[in-house]
């Protein structure tokens, strides 16, 4: 039971923010709270993505070479798997824009009904 | 709207630090392809960097320092260097993004290859960096009397 | 395969995105090229499509290696017939519902002309580069380009716009972390991204659960993208506030994109039998889509918007799409892909009449358009086509899409969902023809704003109610613009066209296009 709980630890972790954002999606009333919780989504994802790229005893996927010299073969097990954290690059890209789009459209509703709280503009489209 | 904030270390301090942030943002974009780094990040710390202006002296006088009909140009432009470097290596008989086929006076293929790279990165770093300011700028500007000003 | 045939693969992609980037540049100085330069991308890409069609149909499927990296390594686009058969539908239907765009945007949105037009070109782009990329990230990107895109475009209609804009952002951006979350256990099993690597590397694993959940996230991340039954919540309230142009440009296309790569992850990516007998995902999902069937046709009945009984249209023509998915035999999916190519010309059609009425009477209210046949008959007769194509009348292509539709469901000896079609046909027939009685039968019997103004100048005249709703009816044939009368009339037409020669379509495109193993 242990090691159940022990060996994948990141992955309970990523279920843990993925839950959280997931509650203060559904249940905050304020909008802004929601995007927050939007967010806390996807990060989670994006740890979980991550923290399957790592091998034991690896180090980072930066190769290194002195100035002038051309690249010589790398041994692979000594550095972590670089191609997620490549994807993950683009996925914080596409959260950014997210947020950026989802943070004008919260302008436009604010103009509109001049209140950010759920209960409040639903009452007054009512 | 943003004005000046009226402190004169603030302002002292961001006059002298501004050029320095800019300088690393360069330096990230540039070494994108050898260390951390690259494109994205590097654009963000550029436009950081006209963010902390904004925020320091006011929003009148840094758009006078950078409007934002160059603001509208750099971001479209970033993009058209990415794909036109693109384009470039399908005129040249390879596939697109091919950067193998650049015309470009060097010996080796592999440096050909990260040339390409990089530049792709600095036009993906222009971009992001007028994107950046652009949404900073919209969001300060809004005035809750009535219309968007700007 | 020569190579301009081939470099077409990339340019259908590379020339809406490049040109959308260049419309802000020209905009500073010539305003009105927004349009002009837009119509000229999407027909670029047209032609493209069609290079693309014929090329697959007479020499095989075209892969395409981005960057000249080989595919497990690098980006490929992989045209096939399905692809290319949903990158012509997606095209034309774009390119026509462009022209109509042109006039419409002048009205609703004169002074956001250039920047209405850059989003505009960056959702095609995002929609073209879901088609023919055969690359799971990279269909997740261009994923999310179109949806924020749409977001974008949306949000800057009248009404309760924002908020249904913000519903969408909402739910759609869980759909598509969800699709991101079935693509990582996919890699983290296998190691690869690429389609076509990734169907030959899967079949010894299909005991794992990894893959099992890895299906479960995409079945229900597609489902939210493209509203499915349950799942719908965001449809109805972001089509009908949306803009005229906006709405009968996404309306057709984004829930049919969806489609397309619900059949590509269900029926490519993992096999046919992986799908239909180890975990019955088409099972579930051809239950799901009946019950959608049945209640957006109910929802629709209820509405007295226009524009939202056609969306609640879509959720019930978007559940009988994924019944074919769901029956997964060759006669279902025939059905399935004739039904997409009848969904994106008639919704487009409907959707640029409500647009129509819109523009000339300021109003989307059902019980408002009493006798419009005398002052639109043109627009009126493209909806009766409309009409008739979505409840399945001989000759328009509906009625051939649901009889493949009912064979195939005779064919798996599942007579709930022959029953199921059925039932939903009359329950189109319902709202469809409530519309056509109102327009075609009945006299007005609420006055809009502009005839209330013409109303009072009347009356100071002295005169009766009655003798003024007639004289407001005899104000004379107010038909919508020609711009938007020729793509109106284009669409309804192939509607027709597609139902005379179905038999080609079938024979020539769409047998070939039915993923292999079924």
């Amino acid at each position: 039971m242990v090691e159940y709980v022990m060996g994948f630890y990141n992955y309970w972790i990523c279920v843990v923010l993925l839950m959280i954002g997931f509650y203060a999606m559904i249940s905050k009333k304020n909008l802004i709270k929601k995007l927050i919780g939007l967010h806390i989504f996807q990060t989670a994802v994006m740890l979980f993505f991550i923290s399957t790229s790592v091998k034991r005893g690896a180090t980072v996927p930066v190769a290194f070479h002195r100035q002038g010299e051309l690249l010589q073969a790398i041994e692979v097990q000594q550095f972590m798997n670089p191609l997620p954290h490549v994807l993950i690059l683009t996925a914080i890209v596409v959260m950014i824009s997210t947020t950026g789009v989802a943070l004008a459209v919260l302008l436009l509703i604010y103009r509109r009904y001049k209140s950010l709280e759920e209960n409040e503009i639903l009452r007054s489209i009512r | 709207m943003i004005d000046r904030y009226e402190n004169i270390v603030i302002q002292t301090i961001c006059r002298i630090l501004i050029p320095f942030v800019q300088l690393y943002g360069l330096y990230v974009i540039m070494h994108g392809h050898y260390s951390p780094g690259g494109g994205f990040q590097g654009g963000v710390i550029l436009g950081t960097s006209f963010i902390l202006l904004m925020l320091a002296y006011g929003l009148e006088a840094s758009l006078r320092r950078l409007s934002l009909k160059a603001l509208t140009v750099f971001g479209s432009l970033g993009v058209l260097l990415y794909s036109g470097i693109g384009l470039v290596s399908l005129l040249m008989g390879g596939n697109y993004l091919d950067y193998g086929k650049l015309p470009l006076p060097i010996a080796s293929i592999a440096e050909i290859r990260a040339m390409g790279i990089l530049g792709i990165e600095i036009g993906v770093g222009i971009s992001v960096m007028a994107i950046m300011t652009t949404i900073f700028l919209a969001i300060a500007s809004y005035d809750t009397a009535g219309e968007k000003n700007g | 395969m020569n190579d301009p045939q081939l470099q077409a693969t990339v340019l259908i992609v590379v020339i809406p995105l490049m040109i959308s980037y260049a419309i802000p540049l020209l905009g500073w100085r010539w305003r009105e090229s927004g349009y002009y330069v837009a119509q000229s991308a999407i027909g670029a890409s047209l032609v493209c499509a069609l290079i693309l069609l014929h090329g697959v149909l007479t020499q095989g499927t075209i892969h395409y290696h981005l960057g000249g990296w080989f595919p497990p390594w690098g980006i490929e686009y992989v045209i096939d017939p399905l692809n290319g058969f949903i990158a012509v539908v997606v095209c034309a239907t774009g390119f026509l519902v462009t022209l109509f765009s042109k006039e419409s945007v002048e009205k609703e949105l004169p002074d956001k002309k250039t920047r209405f037009y850059t989003i505009y070109l960056l959702l095609f782009t995002g929609l073209m580069g879901i088609v023919v990329t055969g690359d799971l990230f990279n269909l997740f990107v261009f994923l999310e380009i179109a949806s924020l895109a749409a977001y974008a475009l949306i949000a800057i209609g009248k009404d309760d716009a924002p908020l249904a804009s913000f519903n969408y952002i909402i739910m759609g951006t869980i759909g598509a972390i969800f699709y991101l979350l079935g693509v990582g256990y996919l890699y983290i099993i296998t190691g690869s991204l690429n389609i076509a690597d990734l169907s030959k590397l899967l079949p010894p694993l299909y005991e794992s659960k990894v893959v099992l959940i890895a299906m479960a996230f995409f079945a229900i991340g597609l489902a939210i993208k493209i509203g499915l039954f349950p799942l719908h919540g965001w449809l109805p309230d972001a089509y009908t506030y949306a803009p005229s142009p906006v709405s009968s440009f996404i309306a057709p296309l984004m829930t049919k994109v969806g489609c397309y790569v619900m059949i590509r992850i269900i029926f490519t990516v993992f096999k046919p039998y992986f799908s239909i007998e180890s975990i019955p995902v088409t099972e579930i999902l051809s239950w799901i889509a009946a019950a959608g069937m049945i209640m957006g046709s109910i929802f629709a009945i209820a509405q007295s918007d226009f524009k939202k009984m056609l969306s609640f249209s879509i959720v019930a023509q978007t559940g009988y799409i994924v019944l074919g998915i769901g029956l997964a035999n060759r006669t279902a999916l025939t059905g399935s892909l004739l039904h997409i190519l009848n969904e994106a010309l008639t919704i487009g059609v409907l959707f640029s009449v409500a647009g129509a009425i819109v523009y000339k009477l300021g109003t989307s209210n059902i019980y408002q358009f009493g006798n419009l046949h005398k002052k639109m008959p043109f627009t009126m007769a493209a909806f009766l086509v409309g009409a008739f194509s979505m409840v399945g009348t001989p000759p328009t292509c509906g009625f051939f899409s649901k009889l493949y539709l009912i064979l195939g469901a005779i064919e798996a000896k599942q007579w709930v969902f022959v029953a199921v079609i059925l039932v939903s046909t009359l329950l189109n027939v319902i709202y469809f023809f409530k519309v056509v009685e109102i327009v075609y039968f009945k006299p007005r019997e609420l006055a809009t704003e502009k005839e209330k103004e013409i109303l009072k100048v009347v009356y100071a005249n002295g005169g009766s109610y009655k003798e003024n709703t007639r004289e407001l009816d005899l104000l004379g044939r107010n038909e919508a613009p020609l711009s938007m009368l020729i793509p109106i009339f284009i669409m309804a037409a192939g509607i027709v066209l597609a139902g005379i020669f179905y038999f080609d379509i079938i024979t020539g495109v769409i047998q070939h296009a039915i993923p292999s193993g079924i």
